[in-house]
C-alpha cells in the first residue's frame, strides 16, 4: 500500500478526481476511496481549460465536496495538456481501458467512438491495454460524423439511434467521408427514401468503419462500448450485427475515460 | 543529453561545398545530372558529372517547413493532392526558385531516373525532361516479388551498358573504366561504414537515434563513391564508438527502444524526437536509412558495374511485402526494440502500401505497432494533437508491458 494511503487510513477519506476533456464534452468523476462518488458532464466550447474549471465547480457543488479535499487529479482527453493543475495526464486509451475494466471486468475489447476520433482497445486478462488502434486522420467513423448526419436528418442526437432501429431496409451509404456522405444523404432524401431507412444506413456505415478497426486489432470477446456514443442504440445494434457478437455497455459509458483517470489517480 | 555529434558541423560544411560546386559547375566545365534517390550514381561520379538529388532537396524543403506551401503551389498548377510532395516541391521550386539552397537547384544537363523506388519518378522526370529540354535515361528495375531471376539480371545488366553509352554520348567522353573501379570500391566502402554507423545503435544505450541517422544519411545518398564520404563516415563511426565505450546514450536515461518505418516527417523531426525522449524512448533504428546499406552482399567489389544492377533492383522498396516484413523482423531482433512506429506517408505509396499487412505480421511477434499518419514534407497532412495522443497511448502500453 502507498505511504499516503496508510497516512490517510484513519478517518480522512481519500478523494481523487478524473477529468476527461474531450473535443465536444468535458466529463468529471469524483472517487471516494474505491467508490464512484459523483460525476458531471458539460459541453466543452472553445476553451478547454475554462470548461474544466467550470466542470469542477459544478461537480464539487453537486458532490458537496471542497476542492481542497481532492488529493490527486488525473486529466485525459484531447484537452488534457491544457489542464496544468492536474497531477498527471494520461491518454484516453489507458483511461477508457481502466474505466471499463472497473465497471465491466469481463470485457476484453472496448470500442470508443469519440468526438474527433474512434478507438478499439484490447485488454489482457489483467485489465491492462494489450493493443489498440485508432481511426486515421479523417473524421469518418467518429462521433462528429453522427452529429453531422443527425443534423442533416433534422433529428436530435439522443433520438438518432432509436430512429435507426425503425429502419426496415437500410439505405446504402457508400461514401466514408463525412462531407460526401452528407451530400449522399441529401440525394437519398430527394429520391424519396424514408428517414428511418436512411438513418439506419448511416448507422451501418459508421459501424462498418469501426468493424474494420476491430478486425485490424484482433477482437477478443466479450465486447463493450465506452464513451458517449454508447448511448446510441442504433450504433450498438449495427455493431452487433456486423461483429456477430453481443456488444454490451453501461449507463456510465460516457464517463469511462474520466472514471479511468480517477482510478489512476488512486494508484 | 549527449552533446551534439561533432560530425554534424563537418557534414554541413561538406554539403555546402557540394551545392556550391554544383552552382558553379558550368564555370568548372562540369555537367550536372539530376538523379533519383535510388538511382545508380557511381557511373556519374566516375565520369566527373555532379549528381543532384531533387529528393535530398525535397528533404531540405520539408525540414525548413516550406513543403505545405510548395505543394499548394503545384496543386494550383493542376497536380493532384495525392501526388508525392517531393514531386510537387521540386516542380514548384524549379519554377519559383524558392529553396533552402540559394537560387534553387542548378539546372540539369541530363536526368537519370530509376524506378526501383517508385513509379511516380517516371512521370516526374519526364515532366522535368520536357521543362529543361534535356535527355532522360530510365534505369528500369523489375519488381522482386519473391526472387531475383536470371532474366532480370540480364535485363538490368543490359541497361547498365546502355547507361554507359548514354553518358558517353552526352558528355562526348569515353567512359573511364579504371576510375569506375575506384569509385565502385569507395562506394562499397562507404556503404559498409554506413552500416557500421547504424549498427552502433545495437548498443544500450544507443549512441545515435534514427533522427541522427536521417541527418547523417545525406552523404551516403548524394556522394557515395567519393573519398570525402569514406572519411566522413570513418570519423562519425569513431565518435559513436567513443560514445558506446563510455555508455553515452543519445537519449537521456534510455529505457525503451523503438524502430521507425518509412521516410521521416521532415518538418517535425525535433518535435517527434522530443516527444519520444520525454517518454525515455529512443528510436534506435529505421528501415529508411538502412536502405543505403541493405544490398552490400549483392555487390562484388571487383565487378561493381556487373553487379550493381542486381543490387539496385533488390532495394527495400522494390521487394515484396513478405521480404519487407522479414527485414523489419531482423531489425527488431538486432536492435532489441520494444515497439515499431510506422509512418503512413501520404506521399510515398510504395512505402506505405502494405504497412497494415506488415503491422499484422509484426503484431504476431507480440511487438506493439503504432501507425502515425503524416507526410514527409507536406505539413498540411499532419495533426499534432492526433499524433500526440497516439504516441502517448502507445508509450503507455509499452510501459505497462514492462511492469
Amino acid at each position: 500500500m502507498h505511504l499516503w494511503k496508510l497516512l490517510n487510513k484513519g478517518g480522512n477519506k481519500m478523494f481523487t478526481l478524473g477529468l476527461d476533456i474531450g473535443s465536444l464534452t468535458a466529463k468529471g468523476v469524483l472517487m471516494k476511496d474505491d467508490k464512484l462518488f459523483e460525476k458531471h458532464l458539460i459541453p466543452v466550447g472553445y476553451n478547454s481549460k475554462k470548461a474544466a474549471l467550470l466542470l469542477m465547480d459544478e461537480l464539487f457543488e453537486k458532490a458537496k465536496v471542497k476542492q481542497s479535499a481532492i488529493q490527486k487529479t488525473v486529466a485525459t482527453g484531447y484537452g488534457r495538456n491544457n489542464i496544468d493543475f492536474a497531477d498527471k495526464t494520461v491518454s484516453e486509451i489507458i483511461c477508457h481501458g481502466r474505466g471499463i475494466h472497473f465497471l465491466l471486468p469481463e470485457i476484453r475489447t472496448i470500442i470508443d467512438i469519440g468526438g474527433q476520433d474512434s478507438k478499439v482497445i484490447v485488454l489482457d486478462d489483467g485489465g491492462n491495454v494489450a493493443n489498440f488502434v485508432m481511426n486515421d486522420k479523417c473524421a469518418a467513423g467518429t462521433g462528429r460524423f453522427l452529429d453531422v448526419m443527425a443534423r442533416a436528418m433534422e433529428t436530435e442526437i439522443q433520438y438518432f439511434g432509436e430512429l435507426a432501429l425503425r429502419g426496415k431496409n437500410p439505405s446504402k451509404i457508400s461514401s466514408v467521408c463525412t462531407v460526401f456522405a452528407e451530400s449522399e444523404i441529401i440525394s437519398l432524401v430527394a429520391k424519396g427514401e424514408n428517414r428511418e431507412d436512411i438513418t439506419s444506413g448511416i448507422h451501418l456505415s459508421i459501424a462498418r468503419r469501426i468493424v474494420s478497426m476491430v478486425k485490424r486489432v484482433g477482437m477478443k470477446p466479450p465486447v463493450a462500448m465506452s464513451g458517449g456514443v454508447a448511448l446510441n442504440v442504433g450504433v450498438i445494434d449495427s455493431l452487433q450485427k456486423l461483429l456477430e457478437t453481443p456488444v454490451t455497455t453501461t449507463p456510465l459509458a460516457q464517463y469511462g475515460g474520466a472514471l479511468g483517470a480517477a482510478l489512476l489517480a488512486q494508484e | 543529453m549527449a552533446d551534439r555529434l561533432k560530425a554534424t558541423k563537418r557534414m554541413k560544411r561538406i554539403m555546402r561545398r557540394y551545392y556550391t560546386e554544383a552552382k558553379y559547375a558550368r564555370l568548372l566545365g562540369k555537367k550536372i545530372a539530376w538523379i533519383t534517390s535510388g538511382g545508380p550514381v557511381e557511373p556519374l561520379i566516375a565520369m566527373n558529372i555532379i549528381p543532384i538529388y531533387p529528393e535530398n532537396h525535397g528533404a531540405m524543403i520539408g525540414a525548413t517547413k516550406l513543403g505545405g506551401k510548395m505543394s499548394e503551389y503545384a496543386e494550383g498548377l493542376g497536380y493532384s493532392q495525392d501526388v508525392c510532395s517531393y514531386v510537387k516541391d521540386d516542380i514548384t521550386s524549379s519554377i519559383t526558385k524558392e529553396s533552402p539552397v540559394p537560387g534553387g537547384l542548378p539546372e540539369p544537363d541530363m536526368l537519370i531516373c530509376s524506378n526501383n523506388i517508385c513509379g511516380t519518378v517516371l512521370k516526374w522526370y519526364e515532366i522535368q525532361a520536357r521543362k529543361f529540354n534535356v535527355p532522360l535515361f530510365i534505369y528500369d528495375t523489375p519488381f522482386v516479388h519473391t526472387e531475383f531471376t536470371e532474366e532480370a539480371r540480364e535485363y538490368v545488366n543490359a541497361q547498365t551498358k546502355e547507361y554507359i553509352r548514354f553518358l558517353e554520348k552526352h558528355t562526348g567522353k569515353k567512359f573511364n573504366y579504371k576510375k569506375m573501379n575506384k569509385v565502385g570500391r569507395l562506394s562499397l566502402e562507404s556503404m559498409r561504414l554506413w552500416k557500421a554507423v547504424l549498427d552502433t545503435a545495437a548498443h544500450k544505450p544507443s549512441p545515435l537515434t534514427a533522427f541522427d541517422a536521417f541527418f547523417h544519411l545525406a552523404l551516403i545518398v548524394t556522394l557515395r563513391g567519393k573519398k570525402v564520404v569514406v572519411r566522413y563516415y570513418k570519423s562519425l563511426l569513431k565518435e559513436l564508438e567513443e560514445r558506446t565505450a563510455h555508455d553515452i546514450g543519445a537519449v537521456d536515461n534510455e529505457k525503451y527502444r523503438l524502430l521507425w518505418d518509412n521516410l521521416p516527417i521532415w518538418f517535425r523531426m525535433r518535435w517527434l524526437s522530443d516527444k519520444f525522449a520525454s517518454h525515455q524512448a529512443a528510436l534506435v533504428a529505421d528501415t529508411y536509412t538502412q536502405a543505403w546499406c541493405g544490398v552490400i552482399d549483392f555487390i562484388d567489389e571487383n565487378d561493381f558495374l556487373g553487379t550493381m544492377g542486381e543490387a539496385y533492383t533488390r532495394i527495400h522498396l522494390n521487394v515484396g511485402v513478405d521480404q519487407m516484413a522479414d527485414t523489419i523482423k531482423t531489425f527488431i531482433k538486432q536492435y532489441d526494440v520494444d515497439g515499431l512506429v510506422m509512418h503512413s506517408n501520404r506521399s510515398c505509396k510504395p512505402y506505405s502500401f502494405g504497412q497494415y499487412d506488415i503491422q499484422r505480421l509484426i503484431q504476431e511477434m507480440d511487438i506493439p505497432v503504432l501507425m502515425i499518419e503524416a507526410d514527409m514534407t507536406d505539413d498540411r497532412k499532419f495533426s499534432e494533437s492526433q499524433a500526440e495522443t497516439r504516441i502517448d497511448a502507445f508509450m503507455e502500453v509499452i510501459k505497462q508491458r514492462r511492469k
